[in-house]
């Protein structure tokens, strides 16, 4: 299914990471995978090496202007074009994640929406040049309908995630550019384990899930995340597919 | 590999991942509280000893590891 296609893939930085899930899949169904890093980069080259087969690494940190004006040419130092973009990027401060809801201040709100959120347009915009037309570049979601517990100002994000995918198909579509995001169920990630409170999701998934749903095996979430990028979904964008077991379909 | 070469083995890798002096490395230290290692450092360290030891090291054992002996001890029954 992914015979030739050359991925973009951010945000691995331990075994753990839905972005390695991501770029193992798509090594072992025929991509070439190039990877970014951020911060500590030894580790990210350290668990790179760990996929089936070699990827490069390029350093982006998204809050970066300079990283991400020279990102497209430090990626075409590894691959002529790009066919997909993962963006599996988030962070919120600890003041604004695990109960802080009405005291964080904006600062600290200010870079969860920056680093969750904007930064999905600046990705966007900084490896379109690479884009092969029918590319598809997909975000990484966390169901912002509702209001749960914890999760605080990194929901706010995930909401304001969403909307930027809707704009950002509306102004890439008439570039041949697809822009989708997964919403995923709860997998123990280091992004995960920061958040206070998260076995709340855990109990209440693992209880609730119509499909059932695992904690630990983040190979759904990728498929997902590669069928979008594919050329299975040409006339899918501005899109959140849910993996989640169902979660999303039902009640208590 | 005795303890003694698994705990040098260790302060090496904590030396060049984390900044620590190696003469601090002593099995009694806590990874955070005396040495400083942040969360982030100590994924490196595990991935860096589990490639150095050949062991594996389980992400929910990385939280009973709170001193260098723990993590000493781990490693040597893991080798056994
Ligand atoms: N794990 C879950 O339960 C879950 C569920 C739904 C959605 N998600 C989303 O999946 C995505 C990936 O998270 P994960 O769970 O794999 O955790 P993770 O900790 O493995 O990945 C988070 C990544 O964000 C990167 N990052 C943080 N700040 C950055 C910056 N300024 N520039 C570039 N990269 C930066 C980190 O380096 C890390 O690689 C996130 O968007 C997260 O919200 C996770």
């Amino acid at each position: 299914m992914l015979e030739g296609k050359r991925l973009l893939v951010t945000g691995l930085i331990t075994e753990q990471s839905l972005a390695f899930g991501v770029a193992k899949l798509a090594q072992e169904h025929g991509a070439q995978v190039v990877l970014t890093g951020f911060g500590r980069m030894s580790l990210v080259e350290r668990i790179a090496k760990r996929l089936p087969a070699p990827a490069p690494v390029v350093e982006l940190d998204v809050t970066d202007a300079e990283q991400l004006g020279s990102l497209a040419d430090r990626v075409k130092e590894h691959t002529d074009g790009l066919d997909g973009v993962l963006h599996s990027i988030a962070y919120a401060p600890p003041s604004a994640l695990g109960g802080g809801f009405l005291t964080a201040p904006w600062e600290d709100v200010a870079t969860a929406l920056h680093v969750s959120a904007y930064s999905f347009k600046s990705l966007a915009m900084a490896t379109l040049p690479l884009l092969s037309p029918g590319a598809g570049i997909v975000g990484m979601d966390f169901d912002a309908t509702q209001a749960w517990p914890v999760y605080d100002w990194m929901g706010v994000s995930k909401a304001a995630l969403e909307s930027t995918c809707r704009y950002l198909a509306r102004d890439l579509g008439p570039k041949g550019v697809r822009v989708n995001l997964v919403a995923a169920g709860p997998v123990r990630t280091m992004a995960a384990k920061s958040i206070p409170g998260f076995e709340a999701f855990e109990e209440a998934w693992t209880s609730r899930a119509p499909l059932g749903w695992s904690l630990t095996d983040s190979e759904p979430v990728a498929k997902a995340c590669l069928a979008l990028m594919s050329d299975w979904f040409p006339a899918t964008t501005g899109e959140i597919v849910h993996v989640d077991g169902g979660f999303h379909a039902v009640g208590v | 590999m005795t303890r003694e070469e698994i705990r040098e083995g260790l302060a090496e890798i904590l030396e060049e991942v984390a900044g620590v002096n190696p003469e601090e490395a002593l099995e009694e230290k806590s990874f955070t509280d005396d040495l400083d290692v942040d969360s982030l450092s100590m994924v490196e360290v595990v991935v860096a000893a589990e490639e150095r030891f050949e062991v594996k090291i389980p992400d929910d054992e990385v939280q009973n590891l709170k001193t260098v002996g723990d993590a000493v001890s781990f490693i040597e029954t893991a080798r056994a």
